[in-house]
């Protein structure tokens, strides 16, 4: 094996140019794969990691929520729900995996903003969320893909009243002079044949002067909050809005009102039972969603209750939908960078085999058995894509830590904010390896033919060979 | 001379037992749409531990002849007996083993491989043969230095002269010891002062090692050296002179 590779090695020294322009081939196509693999792996870890902070790794519903719910949310209500999270966080096997648990309470409703000459209102989804727990999931940062984050003041654990609202709901509702928003064109009046928008705005300004939890005064603007309780009676909060969020998505930007879960509970239950429509968890490592998910399930089963866990794969469909599309991506350039492969080092072997004919017929006078030939052409192509391969990783090692040195940002597919451009190689190790050996592996492949050949000639045609 | 005892040649001086037999041995080509006859029911016997010379003009069949006795080349009818062994009976990995083990060739153009040093090229066939790494380093540096090239043992092909390569290639089809050594036009690309040395030598070794050597020539100065002539034309033996054994 010693003199094998010393025979290929020199071989390959033999030939320098073309042994170069080969190993060339193979180096641009492991720089090429691995660039983009680092990109592709970047992504997926910033789009991983704003969903997890969004949603966490898990949510947990009442049974059927996730296919009927958006519908009425409010008839899918966990009962009990402190005591289903104290089950979760007492458990043996989920409990230490759990960075966070929350109960999170979705809604649908009509928001309205009547105040002074303004006259607005529209549809809109909202989530009702514990303040303090929002800010810790927003610094999950398992892959280093989040810049820092700061926690948001504008919603409070001690200040239920207070809401966020999408950029696209507050220019709507006419709050972009109070709340600075820019891009706001003026208003247009309402239609003057609409002669029931203000039976519906007056229902509305009824219902919120027995909503307990109006406060009196507020320098921040306030909207009406309408939506129909668990039990089908229409009920009203007010919410002071403290601040406009961009949400990525304009559909969600222009609907999505974010309040504390108490307001939320207040005016999806009023008097009633306090639920809520989800339970989040947020995973220390996203390693662990399988197992945590599959423990769930048991814990749920084993004490009877009708709850469903879904992951944050099924609840943001443009994940998995972006996912697939830059791993088909990858596939693609992977595929076209292996056929390059293939064909050079085909096209080199078969000229080694040419050039070296009379010394096929030597070797084989000599002794050397076909596999012996086989095995000589096969080890120099394997090591003409080893070496390549090795010296495009190292590129790509190289490229890589220069560009994320460069200070780069960019917006991903689904963000409000530009992050960091990063190409992550050297976090992923099996990417590299798996570049690398299969490039090599190509090459090994693509020199069968030549060594086939060259075993197959025979000794005397082979000697006869100038 | 230093050979492997499990492949020493079973004769004595005077005994010596047929080491080549080739019994109406033919060889017909394809060339295009026409046979050439390049063999036509050749028989003969090559006693061994004799230094054999096939003489013939260019296309006679001399190199064919040596092919076929050399086993890297298979005749249209009649059998080849080597060493004993019917070459017929072997498959290809069997025929390749036998060379490995039997046959050393010398080739008119040395045939060194370029990528290896003298020591290398010598080494080699050993390397064939499955010899131990101390063996093989023993027995390759001795060989080089019988034939005089110790000093040029870490030196390419390309760095030694036309008889230095020569001598690397006699070196390389001795070295493991073989009952036959096959050369086919050894001094032809040798000017005739190093031809002379070169055949002085292979005679030297041929003494020492008491192998069989089987050349085809057409030098005048490596026929006077033969203890067997055998004159081969068109395809057809017609002489056959015999020297006395050693």
């Amino acid at each position: 094996m010693k003199m094998l590779l010393k025979i290929a090695f020199r071989n390959l020294l033999r030939n320098l140019r073309r042994s170069t322009m080969t190993g060339s081939a193979v180096a641009a196509g492991a720089l090429a794969m691995l660039l983009f693999g680092g990109f592709v792996s970047y992504i997926f870890a910033g789009l991983e990691t704003n969903n997890v902070q969004r949603i966490g790794h898990l949510t947990v519903f009442r049974d059927g929520y996730f296919l009927l719910g958006a519908g009425n949310p409010a008839a899918y209500g966990i009962d009990h729900y402190q005591d289903v999270m104290k089950l979760i966080e007492r458990d043996a096997v989920v409990g230490p995996m759990i960075q966070v648990i929350t109960p999170t309470q979705s809604l649908v409703g009509i928001a309205g903003n009547f105040s002074g000459q303004i006259e607005a209102s529209k549809t809109f989804l909202g989530v009702g969320l514990i303040p303090s727990e929002r800010d810790r999931m927003r610094q999950w940062d398992e892959f280093g893909a989040s810049r820092p984050y700061a926690p948001d003041s504008r919603l409070s654990d001690g200040d239920p009243s207070r809401g966020l609202v999408g950029v696209g709901l507050a220019r709507v509702l006419g709050l972009c002079a109070p709340l600075g928003l820019p891009n706001c064109p003026p208003l247009r009046a309402p239609s003057a044949s609409n002669d029931k928008a203000p039976a519906v705005k007056q229902d509305i300004a009824d219902l919120a002067l027995h909503d307990p939890a109006a406060p009196d005064s507020s320098r921040q603007p306030r909207i009406d909050l309408l939506a129909a309780t668990a039990g089908g009676a229409p009920n009203v909060v007010s919410l002071a809005v403290s601040g406009s969020e961009p949400q990525g998505v304009k559909e969600l930007d222009d609907n999505y009102v974010a309040m504390h879960l108490a307001l939320a509970q207040q005016l999806v239950y009023g008097r009633g039972e306090h639920k809520v429509t989800g339970i989040v968890l947020q995973l220390r490592r996203s390693e662990d969603l399988p197992a945590a998910r599959a423990r769930l399930a048991a814990i749920f089963k084993q004490n009877h209750l009708e709850l469903e866990v879904r992951d944050f794969g099924e609840l943001t469909p443009f994940y998995g939908q972006v996912v697939q599309m830059f791993s088909s991506i990858f596939m693609f350039i992977a595929m076209v960078m292996g056929v390059i492969v293939l064909f050079a080092v085909i096209n080199t072997m078969t000229m080694n085999v040419m050039e070296r004919t009379n010394e096929i017929g030597t070797i084989r006078a000599m002794g050397l058995r076909r596999s012996g030939i086989r095995a000589q052409f096969i080890v120099e192509g394997a090591l003409i894509g080893a070496i390549g391969a090795t010296i495009g990783a190292g590129l790509a090692y190289l490229i890589a830590a220069l560009i994320n040195h460069a200070g780069l940002t960019w917006i991903p597919p689904g963000n409000a904010s530009a992050v960091p451009l990063r190409l992550d190689v050297a976090g992923r190790p099996l990417l590299v390896i798996g570049a690398w050996l299969g490039l090599a592996l190509v090459a090994t492949f693509a020199a069968l033919l030549p060594s086939n050949r060259a075993a197959r000639l025979p000794v005397v045609d082979a000697l006869r060979h100038v | 001379m230093a050979r492997m005892e499990a492949l020493a040649p079973q004769t004595a001086a005077g005994t010596e037992p047929a080491v080549v037999r080739l019994n109406r041995v033919a060889k017909t080509y394809r060339s295009g749409a026409i046979d050439v006859a390049a063999l036509k029911g050749i028989s003969l016997q090559i006693p061994s531990n004799r230094f054999s010379v096939v003489i013939g003009a260019s296309g006679s069949g001399k190199t064919t002849l040596l092919n076929l006795i050399g086993c890297i080349d298979t005749p249209s009818s009649g059998t080849v007996e080597v060493c004993g062994q019917n070459i017929d009976e072997l498959g290809d990995d069997s025929v390749s083993d036998f060379r490995a083990r039997n046959i050393g060739f010398i080739f008119q153009t040395f045939s060194l491989i370029p990528v290896l040093s003298a020591y290398e090229n010598v080494e080699y066939p050993l390397l064939l043969v499955g010899m131990p790494v101390a063996e093989r380093r023993q027995r390759a540096l001795a060989m080089l230095e019988a034939v005089g090239l110790a000093a040029q043992a870490r030196q390419r092909p390309n760095q030694l002269s036309g008889g230095q390569r020569q001598r690397v290639a006699i070196a390389r089809a001795l070295v493991k010891g073989p009952q036959l050594v096959l050369a086919d036009e050894p001094t032809a690309n040798l000017d005739s002062a190093t031809g002379a040395s070169i055949i002085e030598l292979m005679r030297r070794v041929q003494e020492q090692s008491r192998t069989t050597f089987i050349f085809a020539t057409h030098d005048p100065q490596l026929m006077s050296h033969a203890d067997e002539i055998f004159a081969i034309r068109d395809g057809e033996l017609i002489d056959h002179r015999s020297g006395g054994t050693q």
